[in-house]
This record gives structure tokens, sequence and C-alpha cells, in this order.
């Protein structure tokens, strides 16, 4: 597909749902088009809805409403389609849709996006829907052509059939038939018992793209004449230019501009090299006068100091004072210290902008909220919004980092591409060191927990306060601040927890499972040292607590039998638990720990138990339990971005921003729960419970409880 | 100037001989295949074969391969570079897929070395390369399984 | 990074200018523990009577190279290399492998090159990828790494842990191995080991002419 096919595309897009066939255009393969898929799939297809398009060559495109970065929404998206139109897996293909805020609204957001694990949650309806009129549709066109009642069709696997008459076809036949066919009302959906595609491993859309290096992404969209732009950023949170000299910059082989933007210095270049080197080649003064000044370790006392002050009450259940004064009680007490994190997705943030003759523009990016990109880019550009088309590109991973309120990314780029006289298409790029420097990470946290157990061996009271900031912007409470910690699982009859609101200029965003990967981590670790403290058994005596809560009993219950728990752990190992809902989902995991080579923990087994109801894909499921391990695992034992005195961001690359890797990565065994509730997300679920689970265990072993992450820091200081 | 051979054919280069492999692939050779994830050989995404070795080619300036053989995922080919692709099909190993075409590479050399690796071979060989989304459960069973199938 | 290293080693030498060539027994090996950036010629130890404390003080000042981590990087004490001044465990992780070259698949060839690589418009804490034709690490029975400068000393002149090299033959080694002298010429954003090839040359030539004396702890 190329860029010439966009507006072919556009035609059909725009004539509504799409009770209108696609004009069918030969796509012209031309070197100088960009490769970057555009929006909306192939255009010589015949739309049966918003959502489904079907070829003459049989094949059926889904027009998946979310981006596609390693979660699996193409495949999940496609899986519900595809069951209730009645088609073969095989027959099924998978694109980003065009960019719209209503059509393609995330039915829990109210615009177009992709977050909070909610693809297969909302679309689970809808999508089947979308099978289901188009399956109706291509029934009724098979019916008017067979001159059949309809009722006596039958479709399977991809064939319609009429059994009396012994004619059957496929579903191109009757592509362009079906599309003019009036769309049933309230299509028939299947019950679930009857399900024959949901449920199954199905293999995943887009694996083969990603094995062969033709999958395209943001960056790969090289159109001829391109101009690369990268920005240089200041080193501080706030800092502005005050003075610049660009000469040595210009004077680079390729370098064709230099520019003051909004972020920044902008360099434009032939080539992506070029333009690294003429960054590398500009002296610029920052002014720090508005600059976030204090190092991580100033912050982190700025923090503690909260804790004894009044807050934003979160959960206030039971008399929490009355209770801590009860005679006899055993107090535990900790202070636990999360530092920023970045996402850090393997493909850096990226935009690629080109002008069409009637002066709007196509911009491709790994759009999470495309909507509010295309709203945000056209104010920059000067352009309505229906002369920019948002191209929501495969992305290299994002893990909350595309989805920004304002679109704050799209801000810089689109200044960058405004900053030009918009004559050649331009790339705007992050190098990792723009990324891991360009905040909007997972903010710094505070937290400090209070246990009281009395006498009988009973935790009466828990009080929970947590500082931080809002990442909503919120000055009142921020629900995602304390989700997790003021809906404790566990039943205490004393509970209080509230938050304070920290204003900074390090932009806080959302990070892959949001305030879960702290107030998960405060929770686990903490139930888990009253258990040792009591002496009860830290299943058993989540359990005992677990009495409203059936879902996490129910995981946690697994993980324990999974990994056998109770039986003899190998010499020099401990193993710790956990379990943690988050997003409707429930995740148990068991993890088998021992001391590794850097003193650090070695993590070597992790069992992990899921529910999240029906289980659309076990497959994709599987792989988001295992990548969420690891993605947990490697920040917990790894990660921080700190400010050094003076404020300065330490870390830069993933020299010293490590990832797990292969050899860091443990064996993860996961098992899903059957249920016939409603499907929640898995994309973000497994990443909380891993770390508090390790930090469990490595108490375990060690004796040494973990209050300040990553554990790294803390063994090798 | 500079000459080398990309997948099979003859190419030069005449531009700045500071220029990574990596930008000459992707921007001047338009093969994109071959990604950037971090410029300083942390990530190994950017991985290629050069002279039938693995390379990054992030840290390779152009200058200082000529006459030599590069191979990107676009040209790799022969009996492990077909199990490799074969068994990370068969477990649908990629999750954003934005790493994938490094780890490929990455396993190819490692099979071409050693046919059978035990899991501290393919640890040895493959720390090199990043994967954010941490499909590295399955990088590792796909590799067994891609040598288990060059036996037969 | 590397700035911080230049600010020192401009005040090491400020300090130390003017200092004289003859010194004595007692300033040397205070300076031998207090300047690790500058090296002393070995003419400067005529002064040193004793020529078991000329040997040992020799020593020692070559050990300003010997002990600094652009060498015991690759002298490493387990099968993975240092990395940085703060000699920290190669990221990412490699491991020695066949002739200290790596393991197959991840061979040091796999990121370094013949000579250093400038690091273009990326971390500013890495302005360079070091390279080397010879480029690997020294065998395990070599290693430096958590080692007092004496046992370094025994061990350098035992043939079992020296690579079976006679006293002599170390000697040319240090004075012109091509990957020893990297150490001089360790590329942008790394501090280069104190003084010239040359000269640690020959304050090892005036140790071995000296009896090879090793200090004691």
């Amino acid at each position: 597909m190329t860029i010439q096919d966009i507006k072919a595309t556009r035609r059909g897009f725009l004539a509504g749902s799409g009770l209108v066939i696609g004009v069918a255009i030969a796509p012209k393969m031309l070197p100088a088009a960009p490769t970057g898929v555009h929006a909306g799939g192939d255009a010589a297809l015949a739309p049966m809805n918003a959502f489904v398009k079907i070829g003459t060559d049989d094949t059926v495109t889904v027009l998946a409403k979310h981006i596609e970065f390693g979660q699996g929404p193409f495949t999940g998206l496609a899986t519900l389609v595809a069951e209730e139109l009645d088609a073969d897996w095989s027959q099924m293909r998978a694109v980003h849709s065009p960019t719209d805020n209503k059509v393609y609204a995330n039915l829990m957001f109210g615009l177009q996006g992709t977050g909070g694990s909610s693809s297969i949650a909302n679309s689970y309806e809808q999508m089947r829907k979308a099978g289901a009129t188009a399956r109706a549709m291509l029934v009724a066109a098979a019916a008017e052509d067979w001159k059949v009642p309809a009722s006596e069709i039958t479709v399977q696997k991809g064939r319609i059939k009429h059994a009396a008459s012994g004619k059957e076809s496929g579903f191109g036949a009757f592509a362009e038939k079906a599309a003019r066919q009036t769309p049933p009302a309230e299509p028939k959906l299947k019950d679930p018992r009857d399900f024959v595609l949901i449920g199954t491993e199905l293999p995943k859309l887009d694996t083969h793209g990603k094995i062969n290096g033709t999958a395209i992404f943001t960056l790969d969209i090289t159109p001829d004449n391109l101009l690369i732009a990268v920005v240089a950023h200041p080193e501080h949170f706030g800092a502005t230019v005050k003075s610049f000299d660009d000469a040595e910059a210009r004077k680079v082989q390729g370098v064709v501009d230099v520019k003051q933007v909004p972020a920044g210095i902008a360099v434009y270049a032939d080539n992506t090299f070029a333009a690294l080197k003429g960054r590398d080649a500009l002296s610029i003064e920052w002014d720090l006068s508005k600059a976030e000044t204090r190092s991580s370790e100033e912050l982190s006392a700025d923090y503690r100091k909260l804790f004894g002050e009044k807050g934003l009450e979160a959960a206030n259940n039971g008399n929490v004072d009355e209770a801590f004064k009860a005679p006899g009680l055993q107090t535990v007490e900790a202070e636990i210290v999360f530092p920023f994190l970045a996402h850090a997705p393997m493909e850096p943030l990226d935009a690629v902008f080109i002008k069409a003759d009637d002066g709007s523009v196509d911009i491709y990016n790994g759009a999470q909220f495309p909507g509010m990109d295309q709203e945000v880019a056209a104010k920059i550009l000067g352009l309505d919004e229906t002369k920019v088309r948002v191209n929501t590109q495969l992305a290299g991973g994002s893990f909350g980092r595309k989805a920004q309120f304002g679109s704050p990314y799209i801000q810089e780029a689109a200044a960058v591409y405004a900053a030009t006289d918009r004559s050649r298409p331009l790339k705007h790029m992050w190098t990792r060191e723009d990324d891991i420097r360009g905040g909007y990470y997972r903010p710094m946290y505070a937290h400090r927990m209070r246990g009281a157990i009395n006498a009988q061996g009973q935790i009466t009271a828990w009080e929970q306060v947590i500082v931080g900031q809002s990442i909503m912007g919120k000055a009142d409470l921020d629900s995602t601040s304390v989700e997790g910690a003021s809906n404790l699982p566990y039943t205490i009859p004393n509970l209080r927890v509230s938050a304070h609101n920290v204003q900074l200029s390090v932009p806080p965003l959302w990070w892959r499972s949001v305030g879960h990967t702290h107030t998960g981590f405060a929770v686990e670790t903490f139930v888990d040292e009253l258990f040792q403290k009591i002496g009860k058994d830290p299943v058993e005596g989540r359990l005992a607590l677990l009495g409203e809560k059936p879902r996490h009993a129910g995981v946690l219950r697994k993980a324990a039998e999974m990994a056998n728990w109770g039986s003899p752990v190998p010499e020099g190992r401990a193993r710790g638990v956990a379990v943690v809902e988050s997003f409707g989902t429930f995740v148990g995991q068991v993890v088998e720990v021992s001391v590794g080579p850097e003193g650090a923990p070695r993590v070597h087994k992790v069992w992990v138990a899921v529910d999240c109801g029906v289980a659309v894909n076990p497959n994709v499921i599987k792989a988001q339990m295992e990548g969420g391990v690891g993605y947990g695992l490697g920040a917990v034992l790894f990660d921080a971005v700190t400010l050094a005195k003076g404020g300065k961001i330490v870390q830069s690359n993933f020299h010293d921003y490590r990832s797990i890797r292969i050899n860091e990565m443990p064996d993860v065994a996961v098992e899903i729960i059957k249920s016939s509730e409603k499907p929640t997300g898995v994309g973000e679920p497994g990443v909380p419970p891993v770390g508090p689970a390790v930090a469990n265990a490595w108490r375990r072993l060690t004796g040494a409880p973990v209050r300040q992450l990553p554990i790294v820091n803390i063994v090798s200081a | 100037m500079v000459t080398f051979t990309l997948n099979g054919q003859e190419r030069t280069f005449d531009g700045d001989p500071d220029t990574p492999l990596l930008w000459v692939i992707r921007d001047f050779e338009k093969l994109t295949g071959t990604k950037y994830g971090c410029g300083v050989a942390q990530c190994g995404a950017c991985t290629v074969h050069l002279d039938g070795m693995p390379r990054r080619s992030c840290v390779t300036p152009i200058a200082t391969i000529e006459g030599s053989e590069v191979v990107t995922i676009e040209g790799v080919s022969g009996t492990e570079a077909d199990a490799v692709k074969t068994a990370w099909t068969g477990l649908d190993v990629p999750q954003c897929g934005y790493c994938q075409s490094g780890q490929i590479m990455s396993a190819v050399a490692l099979l071409q070395m050693i046919p059978k690796p035990t899991d501290a071979d393919i640890d040895g060989a493959m720390a090199g390369n990043i994967c954010r989304c941490a499909t590295y459960h399955r990088i590792r069973a796909a590799i067994h399984n891609a040598a288990s199938s060059m036996e037969g | 990074m590397n700035w911080k290293f230049a600010i020192t080693g401009v005040a090491a030498l400020c300090l130390f200018v003017g200092a004289g060539t003859l010194l004595s027994p007692a300033s040397v090996a205070q300076d031998a523990k207090t300047d690790t950036k500058t090296l002393k010629p070995a003419a400067s130890f005529q002064s040193i009577a004793n020529e078991r404390e000329r040997s040992v003080a020799l020593f020692q000042e070559a050990g300003k190279v010997i002990q600094h981590p652009r060498c015991v990087n690759c002298h490493p004490a387990t099968d993975r290399p240092l990395q940085g001044a703060n000699m920290h465990p190669h990221q990412p992780p490699v491991f020695r492998g066949d002739g200290g070259m790596g393991l197959p698949g991840m061979q040091c060839t796999t990121c370094h090159s013949a000579d250093n690589t400038p690091v273009v418009g990326q971390a500013d804490t890495i302005k360079s990828i070091p390279g080397n034709p010879a480029w690997h690490l020294a065998p395990i029975e070599m290693a430096w790494a958590g080692k007092s400068l004496a046992q370094i000393c025994q061990q350098i002149k035992d043939p079992a842990r020296n690579g079976g090299k006679t006293m002599d033959e170390i000697v040319e080694h240090m004075a012109h191995d091509e990957l020893v002298g990297w150490g001089w010429n360790p590329g942008a954003g790394r501090e280069p080991v104190p003084g010239t090839q040359a000269e640690f040359g020959e304050l090892i030539s005036a140790w071995v002419k000296s009896g090879a004396a090793c200090p004691a702890s």
C-alpha cells in the first residue's frame, strides 16, 4: 500500500459507516512513494461497515481502532470479527483504522484511543456485532443471487452454502453485492457455547512481517526528498533556550537548516546521521531559572516530609487512630520510595509529515490517541482538522508512553514541521537519549505504611500514605495514585489511605499498569511482612483475608498450585507470592529467587495464574503475561531515572537505564482461569505482581526488606 | 567512496565516511528491516551480518567496511535462517516486533556457530539484544525449536 | 563523565609541575599513592640508592598504569570484562569465550572495531566505542581485578601466570604491545593511563634490571 491510495480510501471512509463500496484503484507502486501503511487498509476492498472490508480474493480485513504495538489487538479484534462472521482464520487480515473520535471511539474513553488494557474489553460486543453484520450482509447477497431464502444459508469457515441447491461460495464473490445490502439493525450474536475461534490459540496476524523485516514502523517511512529533524533538548526539566550558536552545526555535510522551536533547537538534515552530527555540533546556553534543580534524593526527602501532614482521603473504614491505640498491639512500619521510570519503548518517538497537493497533511505515527494527535497537529499547522490525516502505524512498543494528554510529542514534532516551508516530507525522531531524558515518567512516589497486629495475630489496622505527582494533573485526589491501595482487597477492619499531590516540572505519565506499579508493590510487600511477623504462610494468610474476593483467591490458589507451594525449595532459593487486580483482570504470581552474580536477585521461575474473563486468544494472553513479567521485573531490579544534584538527568541510554535481558529473564509458566465473565485486558495486569513477589522472596531469602527501588541499587550500595 | 556488498549486490557510498552502516542501510539503501534502538551497541536492534559475523551496524562507520559483505534481515537466508524464521512463526515470538530483526540476525549467527545451543549458549549470544516487550521466553524456546528442526 | 577527569588531571599536573627529577624515596612512595594521573620517568628513581627499594618504587610507579581501569577492565577476575572508570561489569553482558574473544554470537568484534569508533549524537557518557585490532580479554590466570599490586607483581613474574613470558619478554610486551598501547589512546570519553607507553616500558625495564622486586603488600 502506498500514499497514492489515501485519497481513494478516504472517499470510501468518509462516505460513512460503510454502505458504499470503496473505489477500486490499483495501487501505484512508485519508487518515490513512502512505505508507510496508510490508515484504513486497501481501498479496493468492499467495506461491510466501518470495521470490516472484504476482498474479491476472499480476504477479510479488520480495521482495528486500536494501535498494534505488541499487545495483540490486531489479532484479538480480528478474532471477534471472524467468530461472528464464521470466517476461516487464514482469510483474516488487520490494519489500523482511520482516525475518527466518533466512529472509532474507545467505548470506555469516548474518543479514539488505546490504553488501560481496554482494547478487547471495550470491543468485545462491538467487533462481534461488526462481524455478525457483515455475515448477515453476505448471506443476504447470496440469497438474492441464488434466489433462495436467507434462512436456509449457512456459513462456516469462510464458505457460504445452501445445502438444498448445493450452491457454495467464498466471501469474495459476494463482497461488492454484500456491501450494498442493508445491514441488520440488531445482528444476532452467538451463544458463547458455540464459539469456534474465541478461546482457541490462533496464530497472530502480525507475526509474518515482523520476522522478515517487512513490517513498517514510523521510523521506516522513507519517502524521497525526506528531511530528517532532531531537536536538542535541555538536560534539566523546565529549562529553556537562552542562546545558541549553530555555526558549526551548519557546516556539517547534509545539514539543511537549524531553527529554534518550542522544544529546543531543531536541526534539519538530508539524512539521519547528518542531523545527529549537526545536533552534536550545536552550542546552547540553557536558562535554568524555571528548571527543576532538586535531585532525586532531595525530592525523596521533601516527599517524606509530607507523611505527617493531612492528605487527601482515599479510604477511611473503621477507626484507624483508635485501632492503633489498642493495648497489646504489635505495630509494623515501612517507608518505600519508588523512582521515576522511563517507558523506553524500543522505537523512540517519531512522526512523519507529508503535505499533499491540496495543502493537507498526512501524519504517520504510532498514534495511541490519534484524534488528539490530529487536533493538536491541526492547530499547530494552522489547518482545519479535516486537512490533517493521522495514519496510525505499527509502533515499536509504548507501555503508555504514546498516550499523552494534549499530545505533547506531536506538539513538538508538528512545531518542527511547521517551522519549514513544508515543501519536503519531514521525519522527526527522538534518539534513545531524548527518550530516556524526555520525561513523562512513571512518577516518583513515597509510601508510608503502618500496620497493627493484635495479640491473636490478626491484622486490625492498616494506614497507607502515598506521596507523588498526580498523573491526571489533579488538585484533588487522583484515583490513579491510590488505585489498588484505597480498594485494598484484604478484609482489614480499620483502613485509611491518603495521598498528597506533589507539583514538579518533571512531566508524569502512566506507565504499564499505572498506579498498580507502586501500590501493588507497597501493598503486597507490606502484607507479606505482616504475615511473616504473625508467622502465617503468605498464601494461607492472604486467602484468609480474601473471603470477599473470590477471583483474587482463585488466581492465588492456582499460582500456588502450579508452583507446588509448600514443597521444598532448592538450596539457596526462596519463593515469594503476590496477587494484584488491575484493569479488572486478576493475576497471581509465585516466583523463585536466588542471589545472582551481581548480588541482586536472580529470578529463576515465575508461575502466573490469570483471570481475565473470557479468554479471547490464550496465545496472546500468555504472551502478555510473559512480557508483563519481564517488563515489570526489569524495572524493579534495575531501573530508575534519577536527577543528580542540581537537577540534571543522570541516565541517557540502555547502558545506564538497564533493560532486562535474556540472561535475566525467568522461565514463565502461565495458566488461564476458565471464566464466562466478560473479557478484560491483559496488556498491563501481568506487570504489578512480579515486583512484590520478588521482594517477598528476597526478604525471606536474605532477611532484607526492599524499601527502595530498583533493587540492584540497594544491593550494590 | 566505499564499495561493499549488501545482500549480494555491490553497492557504493560516497557520503560522510563516518556515517554508521545502520544509517547507510536505512537512509540511503532504504532497507528498513534493520532498526535503530540505541545508537551505542547496547540493544542489538541494528544487528547485521558483516562478513558472516553478527555486527552492530550502529557503531560501524561505513569507511571501515570497504570490500565487506553485509547481510540484513531482508537478505538473510540458508538452513539456519529458514529454521529460525519457521520457529519464530510457530511460537508467535514477536510482540511489537521492532527488535525482532536484530534478534533473528543474532539467533541465525548463533546457530551457524553452534547448531545445538544450550541455554547458556543462548544467553551468551543473545544477551546483547534487548526486547522491551520481553519476548525472551519465546526467543529461547524458538532457538531450541530451530535447532531441533535442523537435526531432522 | 570525562570532563571530571580532565579537571582533576589538570589539577594534578599543576600540583606536580616543578617537582623536579630528583625525589627522595619517601616522597616517591607518597607521590605514588596520591598522584595517579602522571607517570614519573624511570630516571627519576635513580636517587633511591637501595636497589630493592628502587625496584619496588619503580614497580609502584608502573602500578599507576597496571591498576588503572583501562588495564584492569580487561584483566577481570571473572569471565566478564569490566567497563568504565568505576570498573562495573560490562554492559551488555559479554563473556570471555575462546581466546578471550567473546562467546559465539557475541564476540568482541560484534561491537568493537580495529579502531576507537566515535559515537556521534548519542549518549554524552559514551563518546566512543573502544577498539583495537587485538581487542580481547587477558587470560584468567592474568586476572588483576581485586588484587593488590604486590599480588599482581608476583603474578607478572610467574611464567605460569604471565603467558610463559621471560622477563625480557615482559618488558617487550609492556613497552611495545599494541593492545597495551591502547591504554594511552583509549578514545574519546575515556581517561588514558598516565605517561606514555615508552615511559611505562622504561619503568618496567628499569624494574627488571633492578631485580624485579615486588612490593611487600
